[in-house]
């Protein structure tokens, strides 16, 4: 459903800081696929993701979404299609709006905006049944302000914005690594849940090896602006740590060098 | 201050409120610093003065202005979105535009409107006796002005408008062009800053080239006075707060008029009172 033919991605084109961040990459990826990616800094994750949200535009190829051509979209017209979740657990939701208000934004996503009520009795109900899944008590704060909220709380109010909608296709680009290990596990697990439960494809970047491994379908590893491996089915679910960082020194010729990734190993 | 001041002070406060109200939508909503006000008010006088003076009914001359302050919004809209021009010079080149622009529309400098027909001698002539008049007639004005804001920041367009000043990447994220949002805040807020200079123009009996000058420090002043006042809770008490703001600092213009203050030290004591009210919080945060 999603397919990324021959992508390239220079930043500082023809200036001595040139940086291929994608060396032409090629992927497909199946309806339902839950993927993670890792990789070492500079591998091109972001990038990768930031393509396909088109965030900037690209220096060659071309991506498709459901057999259209998305390359020369612009970030808000993609959007309408692919949910994101950032890093920031600041970055997804209105601080000076209420839980009620930003969820309406991301209820009436699917829709043209109109002048209709942004709130009515029949999106509230929508909006507590959701809420009472994710199970932070945030049902019954409607109408607080986001600002209000803290990190881990933004973040899961975030994921559900961006999956509430149904969106086509989910991009997670590190999105517990700036919560606390306890709200960490949290948002994973209601990342799986949400995921699993909307059978929505995404792909999920993290830092963390021991979540590439065991969440998702299919691993991707990328380096230096390519996809090194792609593994799924069997060979990723008798994976390990070990093996991973194994394979990685084979095809790169050196250590492993994502920082963060080494310490949470 | 006697009666009649007072009484002048608060109209005063209501008709450029509405103006408030317009700055309040491009500096707190949007999070822009549009200086096109300064232009787009003397803009809503001119083109109500004009078609007055040709005999049109005074309350289409105030749809007029509204169209006519809603495409100055479209021009600082256009200048920053498509032209990427930072936000404040986008409406400074707006502004000084609309200076050449105003003098076209009116012909010369000043219009005077005594004896014309406006829309205070209108209610005057139903008999509503002083001072009720031009009280009720600006308070309804402001009243349904008030409303139907509030009705619209409530939408589902007027929750992606503020959204947008909040935090524009997470209105992108939900597939909204963050520029055609941009672009319809501050057409409605010089929309609504045209009508004030029309009401304004209309009420003084005159329309002025020069009476925009300060007009966005003003706006300023009556939307952080409103906001230490009656506080943001929710957008209702908020644009309340814009209104009363805007009355309480026509009185404070009155007061410091009345203690003796030249008229043309007026705008130095409006860039004080903003500074004052601007820099309170954080000199209460390093006191304590």
């Amino acid at each position: 459903m999603l397919k990324v033919k021959n992508l390239e991605k220079i930043f500082y084109k023809g200036t001595p800081n040139e940086n291929v961040a994608i060396n032409k990459i090629d992927l497909t990826v199946n309806e339902g696929d839950f993927i993670t990616i890792v990789g070492s800094n500079g591998a091109g994750k972001s990038t990768l993701l930031n393509s396909i949200a088109g965030v900037f535009p690209v220096d060659n190829g071309n991506i498709f979404l459901d057999d259209e051509d998305i390359t020369a979209k612009t970030e808000y017209k993609c959007a309408q299609k692919i949910g994101r979740v950032f890093q920031n657990p600041l970055a997804g939701t209105s601080p000076e709006m209420t839980i009620e208000e930003n969820l309406s934004l991301a209820i009436s996503k699917s829709n043209n905006l109109s002048l209709k009520w942004g709130l009515s009795k029949h999106k509230r109900e929508i909006m507590q049944k959701h809420l009472e899944k994710i199970d932070l008590g945030l049902e019954k704060r409607l109408t607080t302000k986001v600002k209000l909220l803290s990190g881990g709380q933004r973040q899961a109010l975030t994921l559900l914005m961006a999956t509430v909608a149904n969106p086509r296709l989910l991009l997670l680009d590190e999105h517990t690594a700036a919560l606390d290990p306890a709200t960490a596990i949290k948002i994973k697990n209601l990342t799986a849940e949400l995921v699993n439960s909307n059978n929505i494809t995404t792909l999920m970047i993290t830092h963390n090896m021991e979540d590439a491994i065991k969440m998702g379908n299919r691993l991707i590893m990328m380096d230096g602006g390519q996809i090194i491996y792609d593994i799924q089915g069997e060979e990723k679910e008798n994976l390990t740590i070990e093996k991973l960082l194994k394979m990685f020194e084979i095809k790169h010729g050196g250590k492993f060098n994502n920082d963060r990734m080494l310490l949470s190993v | 201050m006697n009666l009649s001041f007072a009484i002048t002070s608060l109209e005063q406060g209501l008709a450029f409120g509405i103006m408030a109200l317009g700055v309040f939508i491009s500096f707190r909503i949007l999070d822009f610093a549009d200086l096109t006000v300064d232009g787009s008010l003397p803009l809503g006088a001119a083109v109500s003065a004009r078609l007055l003076v040709a005999g049109v009914n005074p309350f289409y001359s105030l749809a007029a202005a509204v169209v006519a302050g809603g495409m100055a919004g479209a021009i600082t809209g256009f200048l920053n979105t498509k032209l990427k021009i930072a936000p404040l010079l986008s409406g400074i080149l707006t502004m000084t535009s609309l200076y050449s622009i105003n003098l076209r529309v009116m012909g010369r400098p000043n219009i005077p409107l005594i004896g014309k027909d406006t829309i205070f001698s209108f209610i005057r002539d139903l008999g509503v006796p002083y001072p009720w008049n031009n009280l009720l007639l600006l308070i309804l004005v402001i009243v349904v002005v008030k409303f139907l804001l509030d009705a619209f920041l409530n939408t589902q367009i007027g929750f992606a408008l503020r959204a947008t000043g909040d935090n524009p990447q997470m209105i992108r994220s939900m597939g909204i062009s963050t520029n055609s949002m941009k672009m319809l805040g501050l057409i409605i807020s010089n929309a609504l800053v045209a009508l004030s200079g029309a009401l304004v123009g209309q009420y003084q009996g005159f329309a002025d080239v020069n009476m925009g000058v300060g007009t966005i420090v003003a706006g300023l002043a009556s939307v952080i006075i409103g906001e230490v006042v009656i506080g943001e809770k929710s957008i209702m008490i908020a644009t309340i707060g814009v209104i009363i703001g805007s009355i309480l600092y026509r009185f404070s213009i009155s007061i410091a008029l009345n203690l003796g203050l030249a008229a043309s030290d007026l705008k130095l004591l409006t860039a004080v009172i903003v500074i004052v009210f601007l820099s309170t919080p954080r000199i209460k945060k390093a006191l304590r």
